[in-house]
């Protein structure tokens, strides 16, 4: 952190970039900004009385299992790469990803208290604290941020944002492309929107970080992403067919893995890893992660967003002028 | 073969993903304060996409500047956009407000920096396009 160098506290200063990356980023993230209680949530309630006992129960496990990630996100990962930042604005831009992560980390539970008893709610929890896969993720990914090198530190966050949500994601866009919990898909969306944005800044900053090292040094980082995405890989697909296998879907989930796999290590600058056959997406879900803007979703169909608080006017001399 | 004019900034996922096709390309620079660029043969654009879900601002601004210069206008002949699935409706959204504004084809959108899949379809695509002019 600057003040520990400088032994004197400093006050950021917006006006005096390092890197324009940082206020382009923290612009589009304050831009997004959304909260759930804006999400209209109540068309789901019929829709979810018309799935199978077994299709609830895994949806609600799904939920708790990303409720796990984006609370590990925004009280652990997000904030342990603060001390390594190399600018002031860096550090301001995880205080946002933070507290997002902390807005993801609630809409599940907007979801949770539309649709299920407090019961079943409890359950899903208890099983999310049981599970062997999900608690083996998130005491992999701990581990690193708890560690001592922060280029492992944003690899295993850029991970976590750009891969280890997707098996989660999965089912409400699957749910969507059948036309059932469409409200929740539209939350769900916002969510894989900005997961995008963190992971593309985390793995820019990891990028950037890679650069000041010794070419041995950036072997070893690079090969150690690779094990660690094969490791977490190993566990995912375990995890996956214990939440899947009941329901048919665990092939098809696969794909969608692969292919957020292969984003993943692109964010931190690297190759794709699983090839095209294994990592094409079914296309129902594809087009469920963009549904068409003339359905009832009004947030894509145009750029004024209802659930969007601020907004940034173009400065008149960036306008096409033709 | 169309030359390329490319956009890309400081994380430079389309740089590497231009470096891979092996066509003569040239770079609409990322700072103001740089040379502008100015294209003199027919070429194809490779823009990615900005917006975060908002029209306004998915073409990058350094994009509007080099598309407002009639020369720069005259010469192009299609574009591929560069984005990220994630922001659903909005992907690669840059392309189509560009192939609409320009009147030109939107020949493919790609992810980040591109699988070997992509940089294929590409070259196919630029062909197909030279053929045709
Ligand atoms: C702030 C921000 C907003 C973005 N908005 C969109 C978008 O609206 N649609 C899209 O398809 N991709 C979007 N992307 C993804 C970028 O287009 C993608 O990361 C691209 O590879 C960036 O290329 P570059 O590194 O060459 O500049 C966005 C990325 C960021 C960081
Ligand atoms: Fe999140
Ligand atoms: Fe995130």
């Amino acid at each position: 952190m600057a003040e520990t160098k400088h032994k004197i506290a400093r006050p950021v200063n917006w006006n005096k970039l390092e890197d324009p990356m940082d206020l382009e980023v923290w612009n589009r993230l304050t831009s997004n900004f959304w909260l759930p209680e804006k999400v209209p949530m109540a068309n789901d309630i019929q829709s979810w009385a018309t799935l199978r006992p077994e299709e609830q129960l895994v949806t609600m496990r799904a939920f708790t299992g990303l409720t796990l990630l984006d609370t590990i996100q925004g009280t652990v990962g997000a904030i342990s790469l603060i001390p390594d930042a190399l600018t002031m604005h860096e550090e301001a831009v995880y205080t946002n990803i933070s507290f997002m992560e902390s807005v993801h980390a609630k809409s599940y539970s907007s979801i949770f208290s539309t649709l299920c008893s407090t019961d079943e709610i409890e359950q899903a929890f208890r099983w999310s604290e049981e599970n062997p896969y999900l608690q083996k993720k998130a005491e992999i990914v701990l581990g690193y941020y708890r560690g001592d090198d922060p280029l492992k530190r944003k690899v295993a966050s850029t991970l976590l944002e750009s891969f280890l949500f997707y098996s989660g994601f999965y089912l409400p866009m699957y749910w969507s492309s059948r036309a059932k919990l469409t409200n929740t898909a539209d939350l769900i969306r916002l969510i894989i929107r900005d997961e995008a944005i963190h992971g593309y800044y985390i793995g820019y900053k990891f990028q950037k970080g890679m650069e000041q090292e010794t070419e041995a040094r950036r072997e070893e980082i690079k090969a150690y992403t690779y094990d660690l995405l094969l490791e977490l890989y190993d566990n995912e697909i375990k995890y996956t067919a214990d939440l899947y296998d009941g329901l048919g879907l665990t092939e098809d989930v696969k794909h969608f893995l692969h292919y957020n796999a292969n984003k993943a290590l692109m964010n931190l600058g690297f190759d794709p890893l699983f090839p095209r056959e294994v990592s094409q997406v079914n296309p129902a879900i594809l087009s469920a992660l963009s549904p068409n803007a003339d359905e009832n979703h009004d947030f894509f169909s145009g750029s004024g967003s209802s659930y969007v608080i601020g907004k940034h006017e173009a400065t008149s001399d960036d306008d096409w002028d033709f | 073969m169309f030359e390329i004019a490319y956009f890309s900034n400081v994380s430079e996922n389309t740089k590497r993903f231009v470096d891979k096709l092996g066509v003569q390309h040239h770079r609409i620079p990322v700072m103001a304060s740089e040379t502008p660029l100015m294209m003199s043969e027919p070429y194809v654009l490779i823009v990615p996409t900005y917006g975060g879900g908002d029209d306004a601002t998915s073409v990058p601004k350094q994009v509007i500047r080099f598309l407002n210069q009639q020369q720069n206008r005259d010469f192009i002949r299609g574009v591929i956009a560069a984005g990220n699935t994630n922001f659903g409706d909005k992907y690669c959204r840059a392309g189509e407000i560009v192939a609409m504004k320009c009147h030109v084809p939107l020949i493919h959108r790609f992810e980040l920096l591109g699988t070997p899949y992509d940089v294929e379809v590409v070259h196919k695509k630029m062909e197909t396009l030279w053929n045709q002019h």
